[in-house]
Protein backbone atom coordinates (compact mmCIF):
# COMPACT_ATOMS: atom_id res chain seq x y z
CA UNK A 1 0.00 0.00 0.00
CA UNK A 2 1.24 3.49 -0.63
CA UNK A 3 0.97 6.26 1.92
CA UNK A 4 -2.49 7.47 0.91
CA UNK A 5 -3.97 3.97 0.66
CA UNK A 6 -2.52 3.06 4.03
CA UNK A 7 -3.99 6.16 5.63
CA UNK A 8 -7.44 5.38 4.21
CA UNK A 9 -7.12 1.77 5.32
CA UNK A 10 -6.23 2.81 8.88
CA UNK A 11 -9.13 5.26 9.05
CA UNK A 12 -11.56 2.57 7.96
CA UNK A 13 -10.18 -0.26 10.08
CA UNK A 14 -9.74 1.71 13.31
CA UNK A 15 -12.56 4.28 13.34
CA UNK A 16 -11.95 5.11 17.00
CA UNK A 17 -8.35 6.16 16.42
CA UNK A 18 -7.19 9.53 15.14
CA UNK A 19 -5.19 9.25 11.90
CA UNK A 20 -2.98 12.07 10.66
CA UNK A 21 -0.76 12.60 7.71
CA UNK A 22 2.86 13.59 8.27
CA UNK A 23 5.57 14.37 5.76
CA UNK A 24 6.78 10.78 5.72
CA UNK A 25 4.52 8.16 7.33
CA UNK A 26 0.82 7.94 8.26
CA UNK A 27 0.44 8.57 11.96
CA UNK A 28 -2.16 6.97 14.20
CA UNK A 29 -2.93 7.84 17.82
CA UNK A 30 -4.21 4.98 19.97
CA UNK A 31 -5.30 4.79 23.55
CA UNK A 32 -2.92 2.86 25.79
CA UNK A 33 -5.62 0.36 26.74
CA UNK A 34 -6.08 -0.54 23.06
CA UNK A 35 -2.39 -0.51 22.17
CA UNK A 36 -1.77 -4.26 22.28
CA UNK A 37 -4.96 -5.13 20.36
CA UNK A 38 -4.28 -2.57 17.64
CA UNK A 39 -0.62 -3.56 17.35
CA UNK A 40 -1.56 -7.24 17.16
CA UNK A 41 -4.03 -6.48 14.37
CA UNK A 42 -1.52 -4.38 12.45
CA UNK A 43 1.05 -7.12 12.72
CA UNK A 44 -1.16 -10.06 11.77
CA UNK A 45 -3.73 -8.78 9.29
CA UNK A 46 -3.08 -9.79 5.68
CA UNK A 47 -3.38 -6.22 4.38
CA UNK A 48 -0.68 -4.63 6.51
CA UNK A 49 1.70 -7.31 7.94
CA UNK A 50 3.72 -4.87 10.05
CA UNK A 51 6.29 -7.44 11.17
CA UNK A 52 9.16 -5.07 11.91
CA UNK A 53 9.42 -2.49 14.71
CA UNK A 54 12.27 -0.37 13.41
CA UNK A 55 12.15 2.31 16.06
CA UNK A 56 10.46 2.87 19.37
CA UNK A 57 11.05 6.08 21.22
CA UNK A 58 9.42 8.66 23.46
CA UNK A 59 8.85 12.40 23.46
CA UNK A 60 8.39 14.59 26.51
CA UNK A 61 5.61 17.08 25.65
CA UNK A 62 5.66 18.37 29.23
CA UNK A 63 3.44 17.53 31.04
CA UNK A 64 2.39 14.54 28.88
CA UNK A 65 4.56 11.88 27.29
CA UNK A 66 4.23 10.37 23.82
CA UNK A 67 5.57 6.92 23.04
CA UNK A 68 6.18 6.48 19.32
CA UNK A 69 6.29 3.16 17.47
CA UNK A 70 7.69 3.11 13.94
CA UNK A 71 6.42 0.05 12.13
CA UNK A 72 7.50 -1.39 8.84
CA UNK A 73 6.48 -4.36 6.71
CA UNK A 74 9.15 -6.49 5.12
CA UNK A 75 6.54 -7.91 2.74
CA UNK A 76 4.87 -4.74 1.46
CA UNK A 77 7.61 -2.21 2.30
CA UNK A 78 5.23 0.31 3.78
CA UNK A 79 5.72 2.12 7.06
CA UNK A 80 3.60 3.84 9.67
CA UNK A 81 3.82 5.56 13.01
CA UNK A 82 1.82 4.67 16.08
CA UNK A 83 1.59 7.03 19.03
CA UNK A 84 0.38 6.59 22.56
CA UNK A 85 -0.14 9.65 24.75
CA UNK A 86 0.50 9.23 28.48
CA UNK A 87 -1.11 11.95 30.56
CA UNK A 88 0.00 10.80 34.01
CA UNK A 89 3.42 12.35 34.47
CA UNK A 90 4.10 10.94 37.93
CA UNK A 91 3.31 7.37 37.03
CA UNK A 92 3.77 6.85 33.26
CA UNK A 93 3.06 3.26 32.37
CA UNK A 94 1.96 1.32 29.31
CA UNK A 95 1.96 -2.31 28.17
CA UNK A 96 5.14 -3.62 26.56
CA UNK A 97 5.01 -4.71 22.93
CA UNK A 98 7.82 -7.21 23.54
CA UNK A 99 5.38 -10.06 22.96
CA UNK A 100 4.84 -8.86 19.37
CA UNK A 101 8.27 -7.54 18.39
CA UNK A 102 11.37 -8.83 20.21
CA UNK A 103 13.25 -5.66 19.21
CA UNK A 104 11.17 -3.75 21.75
CA UNK A 105 13.25 -5.13 24.62
CA UNK A 106 16.21 -2.78 24.16
CA UNK A 107 14.13 0.17 22.97
CA UNK A 108 11.95 -0.04 26.06
CA UNK A 109 14.96 -0.38 28.34
CA UNK A 110 16.35 2.79 26.83
CA UNK A 111 13.05 4.69 27.17
CA UNK A 112 12.79 3.57 30.78
CA UNK A 113 16.37 4.67 31.41
CA UNK A 114 16.04 8.17 29.96
CA UNK A 115 12.34 9.01 30.46
CA UNK A 116 11.26 6.79 33.35
CA UNK A 117 8.31 5.31 31.47
CA UNK A 118 7.57 1.84 32.78
CA UNK A 119 6.47 -1.01 30.52
CA UNK A 120 4.31 -3.72 32.04
CA UNK A 121 5.10 -7.21 30.79
CA UNK A 122 8.67 -6.33 29.82
CA UNK A 123 10.99 -9.30 30.55
CA UNK A 124 13.86 -7.32 32.12
CA UNK A 125 13.24 -3.63 32.62
CA UNK A 126 16.46 -2.02 33.85
CA UNK A 127 18.69 1.03 33.46
CA UNK A 128 20.63 0.08 30.39
CA UNK A 129 22.98 3.05 29.78
CA UNK A 130 23.19 5.05 32.96
CA UNK A 131 24.23 3.40 36.19
CA UNK A 132 21.76 1.82 38.58
CA UNK A 133 22.35 4.64 41.05
CA UNK A 134 21.54 7.45 38.62
CA UNK A 135 19.13 10.03 40.08
CA UNK A 136 16.27 11.10 37.83
CA UNK A 137 15.65 10.69 34.12
CA UNK A 138 17.87 12.95 31.97
CA UNK A 139 15.69 13.36 28.86
CA UNK A 140 12.72 14.69 30.80
CA UNK A 141 12.18 18.39 30.29
CA UNK A 142 12.17 19.07 34.03
CA UNK A 143 15.47 17.22 34.68
CA UNK A 144 17.86 19.38 36.68
CA UNK A 145 21.63 18.91 36.76
CA UNK A 146 23.33 21.90 38.34
CA UNK A 147 26.80 20.35 38.31
CA UNK A 148 27.26 19.27 34.71
CA UNK A 149 24.79 21.23 32.65
CA UNK A 150 24.99 24.98 32.14
CA UNK A 151 21.55 26.41 31.45
CA UNK A 152 20.80 29.84 30.06
CA UNK B 1 94.66 -4.67 23.98
CA UNK B 2 93.27 -1.32 22.96
CA UNK B 3 89.61 -0.45 22.84
CA UNK B 4 88.22 2.23 20.56
CA UNK B 5 85.09 4.32 20.85
CA UNK B 6 82.33 3.07 18.57
CA UNK B 7 79.38 5.06 17.30
CA UNK B 8 75.76 3.91 17.61
CA UNK B 9 73.14 6.47 16.57
CA UNK B 10 70.98 7.89 19.37
CA UNK B 11 72.50 5.66 22.03
CA UNK B 12 72.73 7.62 25.30
CA UNK B 13 76.29 6.79 26.32
CA UNK B 14 79.67 5.65 25.04
CA UNK B 15 80.32 2.31 23.35
CA UNK B 16 83.83 0.81 23.28
CA UNK B 17 85.13 -2.10 21.19
CA UNK B 18 88.48 -3.69 20.46
CA UNK B 19 89.68 -4.84 17.02
CA UNK B 20 88.65 -8.46 17.47
CA UNK B 21 85.11 -7.57 18.55
CA UNK B 22 85.35 -9.99 21.47
CA UNK B 23 85.68 -7.27 24.09
CA UNK B 24 83.12 -4.50 24.25
CA UNK B 25 81.50 -2.41 26.92
CA UNK B 26 79.34 0.65 27.38
CA UNK B 27 79.57 3.57 29.73
CA UNK B 28 76.31 5.28 30.56
CA UNK B 29 74.00 6.09 33.45
CA UNK B 30 71.15 3.91 34.67
CA UNK B 31 68.65 6.70 34.08
CA UNK B 32 69.57 7.35 30.49
CA UNK B 33 69.76 3.72 29.37
CA UNK B 34 66.51 2.77 31.12
CA UNK B 35 64.73 5.78 29.67
CA UNK B 36 66.20 5.05 26.26
CA UNK B 37 64.76 1.55 26.39
CA UNK B 38 61.41 2.64 27.77
CA UNK B 39 60.82 5.52 25.39
CA UNK B 40 61.62 3.46 22.31
CA UNK B 41 59.39 0.55 23.15
CA UNK B 42 56.04 1.92 24.26
CA UNK B 43 53.22 -0.56 23.96
CA UNK B 44 49.87 1.22 23.71
CA UNK B 45 46.59 -0.24 24.85
CA UNK B 46 44.06 -0.60 22.07
CA UNK B 47 41.52 1.70 23.66
CA UNK B 48 39.28 4.05 21.69
CA UNK B 49 35.88 5.38 22.61
CA UNK B 50 34.86 7.48 19.61
CA UNK B 51 35.99 9.22 16.43
CA UNK B 52 39.55 9.92 17.64
CA UNK B 53 40.00 6.15 17.58
CA UNK B 54 39.64 6.27 13.79
CA UNK B 55 42.61 8.64 13.56
CA UNK B 56 44.42 6.40 16.03
CA UNK B 57 43.82 3.38 13.80
CA UNK B 58 45.00 5.35 10.82
CA UNK B 59 48.20 6.24 12.68
CA UNK B 60 48.79 2.58 13.54
CA UNK B 61 48.22 1.32 10.02
CA UNK B 62 50.54 1.30 7.02
CA UNK B 63 50.24 4.89 5.81
CA UNK B 64 51.47 6.61 8.98
CA UNK B 65 52.89 3.54 10.75
CA UNK B 66 53.87 4.65 14.25
CA UNK B 67 56.03 1.53 14.62
CA UNK B 68 58.70 3.65 12.92
CA UNK B 69 59.01 5.64 16.15
CA UNK B 70 59.03 2.66 18.49
CA UNK B 71 55.39 2.40 19.53
CA UNK B 72 55.17 -1.07 18.08
CA UNK B 73 52.22 -3.33 18.59
CA UNK B 74 48.97 -2.44 20.26
CA UNK B 75 48.00 -4.78 23.04
CA UNK B 76 44.49 -5.76 24.01
CA UNK B 77 45.40 -6.44 27.64
CA UNK B 78 46.36 -3.62 30.02
CA UNK B 79 48.80 -6.02 31.75
CA UNK B 80 51.06 -5.86 28.71
CA UNK B 81 50.85 -2.10 28.14
CA UNK B 82 52.68 0.93 29.39
CA UNK B 83 50.78 3.59 27.46
CA UNK B 84 47.11 4.38 27.19
CA UNK B 85 45.92 6.77 24.50
CA UNK B 86 42.53 8.06 25.59
CA UNK B 87 41.00 8.55 22.16
CA UNK B 88 37.48 9.84 22.55
CA UNK B 89 34.71 10.94 24.86
CA UNK B 90 34.69 9.48 28.36
CA UNK B 91 31.26 9.18 29.91
CA UNK B 92 30.47 8.69 33.57
CA UNK B 93 29.73 5.07 32.81
CA UNK B 94 33.09 4.57 31.09
CA UNK B 95 35.16 6.43 33.73
CA UNK B 96 35.37 3.58 36.29
CA UNK B 97 36.35 1.19 33.48
CA UNK B 98 39.13 3.53 32.36
CA UNK B 99 40.32 3.91 35.94
CA UNK B 100 40.44 0.14 36.34
CA UNK B 101 42.34 -0.30 33.07
CA UNK B 102 44.85 2.30 34.20
CA UNK B 103 45.30 0.58 37.56
CA UNK B 104 45.89 -2.75 35.83
CA UNK B 105 48.78 -1.43 33.78
CA UNK B 106 52.28 -2.15 35.15
CA UNK B 107 54.45 0.85 36.06
CA UNK B 108 55.93 2.95 34.57
CA UNK B 109 52.75 3.89 32.76
CA UNK B 110 51.90 6.89 30.65
CA UNK B 111 48.67 8.54 29.51
CA UNK B 112 47.99 10.62 26.42
CA UNK B 113 44.75 12.61 26.22
CA UNK B 114 43.94 12.75 22.53
CA UNK B 115 41.43 15.26 21.19
CA UNK B 116 39.06 17.82 22.64
CA UNK B 117 36.80 15.30 24.39
CA UNK B 118 39.62 13.70 26.39
CA UNK B 119 41.06 17.12 27.25
CA UNK B 120 37.94 19.00 28.31
CA UNK B 121 34.78 17.06 27.51
CA UNK B 122 34.66 18.05 23.87
CA UNK B 123 33.42 20.84 21.67
CA UNK B 124 29.90 19.38 21.51
CA UNK B 125 29.33 17.23 24.57
CA UNK B 126 30.68 19.38 27.40
CA UNK B 127 27.22 20.58 28.38
CA UNK B 128 25.87 17.12 29.00
CA UNK B 129 24.77 15.15 32.01
CA UNK B 130 26.79 12.11 30.98
CA UNK B 131 30.24 13.33 29.86
CA UNK B 132 33.36 13.61 32.04
CA UNK B 133 34.88 17.06 31.52
CA UNK B 134 38.44 16.02 30.81
CA UNK B 135 40.05 12.66 31.39
CA UNK B 136 42.48 14.25 33.87
CA UNK B 137 39.62 14.17 36.36
CA UNK B 138 39.98 10.38 36.32
CA UNK B 139 43.64 9.53 35.64
CA UNK B 140 46.84 11.62 35.47
CA UNK B 141 47.73 12.76 31.94
CA UNK B 142 51.25 13.18 30.51
CA UNK B 143 50.60 14.71 27.09
CA UNK B 144 47.57 16.57 25.72
CA UNK B 145 46.93 16.59 21.97
CA UNK B 146 44.37 19.20 20.88
CA UNK B 147 42.18 18.74 17.83
CA UNK B 148 38.81 17.35 16.87
CA UNK B 149 40.06 14.84 16.01
CA UNK B 150 43.83 15.47 15.80
CA UNK B 151 45.43 14.40 12.54
CA UNK B 152 47.80 11.42 12.62
CA UNK B 153 50.76 13.82 12.34
CA UNK B 154 49.57 15.54 15.51
CA UNK B 155 49.27 12.21 17.30
CA UNK B 156 52.78 11.22 16.22
CA UNK B 157 54.04 14.59 17.42
CA UNK B 158 52.32 14.01 20.76
CA UNK B 159 53.85 10.55 21.05
CA UNK B 160 57.31 11.91 20.29
CA UNK B 161 56.77 14.62 22.90
CA UNK B 162 56.01 11.84 25.35
CA UNK B 163 59.26 10.12 24.36
CA UNK B 164 61.16 13.32 25.10
CA UNK B 165 59.39 13.60 28.42
CA UNK B 166 60.35 10.03 29.32
CA UNK B 167 63.97 10.64 28.31
CA UNK B 168 64.14 13.68 30.59
CA UNK B 169 62.62 11.91 33.58
CA UNK B 170 64.18 9.99 36.47
CA UNK B 171 64.04 6.30 35.65
CA UNK B 172 64.17 4.98 39.20
CA UNK B 173 62.76 6.93 42.09
CA UNK B 174 63.39 5.17 45.37
CA UNK B 175 61.09 6.39 48.07
CA UNK B 176 62.85 6.57 51.41
CA UNK B 177 61.10 5.85 54.64
CA UNK B 178 60.98 8.71 57.19
CA UNK B 179 63.31 6.92 59.69
CA UNK B 180 66.06 6.65 57.05
CA UNK B 181 66.09 10.40 56.75
CA UNK B 182 66.51 10.80 60.50
CA UNK B 183 69.66 8.67 60.66
CA UNK B 184 71.32 10.59 57.85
Amino acid sequence: MNKQELKTYLEQTFPAAKVEETFDFPLMFVDKSELLDVAQKLKDSKETLFDFLFCETAIDRNPSFEVVFHLSSTTYHHDMMLKVVLEDRNNPELPSVYSLWKAAELYENEIFDLFGIRFTGHPNLRRIMLGDEWPGFPLRKDYKDDVNVVTL
Amino acid sequence: MDVNKDFIPEFPGDVYKDETGKTSFIVTSVDSIANWARSNSLWPLSFGTSCCAIELMSTVSAKYDWSRFGFEVMRASPRQCDLIVVAGTITYKMAPVLKRLYNQMPEPRYVIAMGACAISGGPFFYNSYSVVKGVDNVIPVDVYIPGCPPRPEALIHGMMTLQEKIKASKAYVIEKKPEDNDSM
